[in-house]
């Protein structure tokens, strides 16, 4: 007894000694790892007023430690990554506030993820990326402030849009592995970006094909079903038969035979 | 149970088993009358019964304040103009009013029928289906005296005149039918055959390629690299919605990609079809006709979303999977004077899903 009772003693005290080891460990990469993050937000935050050279010199040591692995050091592209010559500061933006970059494996399709960096630290990339290979730059305010014509902007989105994201902006499938994902937390400067700068499969909307104050619609739509609840009450995901026959068979055909059940069976 | 008043007395001593049918076993099923009768707590239990009768008047009342609240909440809950949540939320509250006071109606009765309600089984007995012989001999005999008094035997000039009035009085029906099925005319006359309706689009040498659906012509230097364009022909935009805009816009929207030029593999006599890469393929899905147009700008394959066929851009749209049996129509293209482009005929073959016509 006694013996086993020293037995479990000595026990719990190694797994305290392995947790505490562990706990150390981690609390010591946490911290450094937070401080390190900490002073690059703040080297980010004190550039974020204004694209200035800091930013920029900024945005090439992320670049560096970051992105060049793939992409190349000087945005030439690897075998891993394609060249970034052209793309301009939006989709850095539209990739990195994502989280869609850095890429975390190699798949069909790079998914949003949280993203890795600060505000200040995608703007410093931005800023870095457009100062070296410039291409689509942000949009002034009134394109993505969400007040244009929404019936316009929602016929444009069913026309360009709706066939692949779905005609609640709720995403669909796409071939081998791929997909069009949903809308409904994407801000407006993303929606902008895709549109602009066409990311992975989707097909690029220039400014010859929808017009900015197109684009400006075809954001309010979406804002809009992002802001309204469906009209029709639970939208179950918005997926269509699949979602809404699959809630029917389960449940209004089980309804159906509990009733059918209950009022065949004698009482007691 | 007693049998003093047997409705059916005559037809069971009149009753013999059909030679056909007539089988004689050894062990002949016993009649072992019904299994003993299991009393419900209802009926043991006044207290029971008492609880039962509460439950079902309570949920005939429910349903009346379910109707009640139904009448209420279509007063408390408006449609207003243009306020989506308003028509739901008056959707949803009259919807569950009504629910509730039929739901409770229906389970209220049912509940009623098994709890309360006498449950002493008794059998019914069934009569024979054949008709007693007197019964028989005096149908026949009516119909043999209405022959007999209205002549219809024996007056054939008159029974055979009034069976051709019958048929004849069908045909103006028929007729009017006809009638309503689409025909030619001197403005359209090609109208009433559907062959050539299915056979032809909108589109015609010169017809400037426009964005759907505002009808704007695009030029070929607006199409950049990985771009996507829904088209239209440009006269379409002018169509009025009453006069045929779906049925043309149907058949004639095409989609517009422009592909790096050493990707496209047109086949001998197609090459001058694309205008320095920019490729117009119709949006209708060959297999049953839905707008194909999830276009992957990498690896250039259009989707169609019904049942998953796959087209290859870069090998004039051939089908990679699916069940589309032919690729999607190609419109050959150029641009004009003014760097607008244009189509240099209509589609080659009919577009859309097979018709008995064509296979």
């Amino acid at each position: 007894m006694a013996r086993e009772k020293k037995r479990r003693q000595t026990g719990r005290r190694s797994r305290i000694a392995t947790a505490a080891l562990i706990g150390a460990g981690l609390l010591l990469t946490g911290g450094i790892y937070a401080g390190a993050s900490a002073a690059m937000a703040a080297t980010g935050d004190s550039t974020n007023t204004a694209v200035s050279a800091t930013s920029i010199e900024d945005g090439k040591k992320l670049f560096q430690a970051n992105c060049a692995t793939c992409h190349g050091i000087n945005l030439q592209g690897t075998a891993d990554g394609p060249s970034l010559y052209g793309v301009g500061e939006v989709a850095v933006h539209f990739q990195v506030s994502t989280g869609r970059m850095p890429l975390a494996e190699q798949g069909p399709q790079a998914p949003a993820k949280p993203p890795q960096f600060t505000d200040a630290e995608v703007a410093a990339l931005a800023a870095y990326v457009q100062s070296v290979a410039p291409g689509p730059t942000y949009p002034s305010p009134e394109i993505i402030d969400g007040k244009g014509n929404v019936a316009e902007g929602a016929e444009l989105f069913r026309i360009n849009c709706a066939m692949c994201h779905n005609v609640a902006a709720a995403g669909g499938a796409l071939t081998e592995g791929k997909f069009a994902p949903s809308l409904d937390k994407t801000t407006p400067l993303n929606i902008y970006a895709a549109m602009v700068t066409g990311p992975q499969n989707m097909p690029v909307f220039s400014d010859m094909n929808l017009t900015p104050e197109q684009k400006r619609n075809i954001i309010s739509a979406i804002l809009y079903l992002q802001h309204n609840d469906s009209p029709g009450g639970f939208g179950l995901g918005n997926l269509g038969p699949v979602s809404e026959g699959l809630f029917i068979w389960i449940f209004g055909i089980g309804t159906l035979i509990a009733i059918t059940v209950w009022i065949t069976a004698k009482s007691n | 149970m007693s049998h003093e008043d047997d409705p059916l007395e005559h037809e069971r001593a009149s009753w013999k088993p059909s030679p056909g049918l007539a089988v004689a076993v050894t062990d002949p099923v016993q009649n072992n009358e019904l299994p003993p009768h299991r009393e419900r707590v209802t009926d043991k239990d006044p207290a029971a019964m008492k609880r039962a009768v509460r439950t079902v008047y309570t949920l005939f009342y429910l349903s009346v304040a379910g109707s009640v609240w139904a009448i209420a909440a279509y007063m408390l809950f408006p449609i207003e103009d243009g306020q989506t949540v308003s028509i739901r939320n008056n959707n949803l509250f009259i919807g569950l009013g009504i629910a509730l006071a039929l739901l409770a109606l229906g389970i209220g009765a049912i509940h009623w029928s098994k709890a309360i309600m006498s449950d002493k089984e008794f059998i019914e007995p069934r009569h024979a289906t054949r008709g007693r012989d007197t019964t028989r001999e005096a149908a026949i005999k009516a119909f043999a005296d209405a022959n007999e008094d209205s002549g219809f035997g024996r007056r054939a000039i008159i029974r055979n005149s009034l069976i051709a009035a019958a048929v004849a009085s069908i045909a103006p029906g028929i007729t009017l039918f006809r009638g309503l099925a689409p025909q030619d005319t001197p403005t359209q006359p090609n109208a009433g055959n559907p062959v050539y309706l299915l056979s032809h689009t909108m589109w015609k040498e010169g017809s400037r390629l426009a964005h759907d659906p505002s009808g704007t012509p695009i030029k070929a230097s607006d199409v950049t690299l990985g771009s996507a364009f829904h088209v239209i022909p440009e006269e379409l935009a002018s169509v009025p919605r009453s006069e045929g805009y779906l049925d043309e816009k149907a058949k004639a929207i095409v989609l517009l990609m422009r592909l790096p030029q050493e990707q496209l593999h047109p086949s001998p006599g197609k090459e001058d079809w694309a205008y320095d890469g920019i490729v117009a393929y119709s949006k209708v899905c060959t297999h049953v006709g839905c707008p194909v147009a999830l276009y992957e700008q990498q690896t250039h394959h259009l989707l169609c979303p019904c049942h998953q066929s796959q087209f290859d851009i870069t090998h004039e749209a051939a089908v990679i999977f699916g069940p589309a049996a032919r690729p999607l129509p190609q419109l050959p293209i150029t641009v004009d004077a003014e760097g607008y482009l244009v189509a240099r005929s209509d589609f080659h073959e009919p577009v859309g899903p097979s018709f008995w016509e064509r296979h």
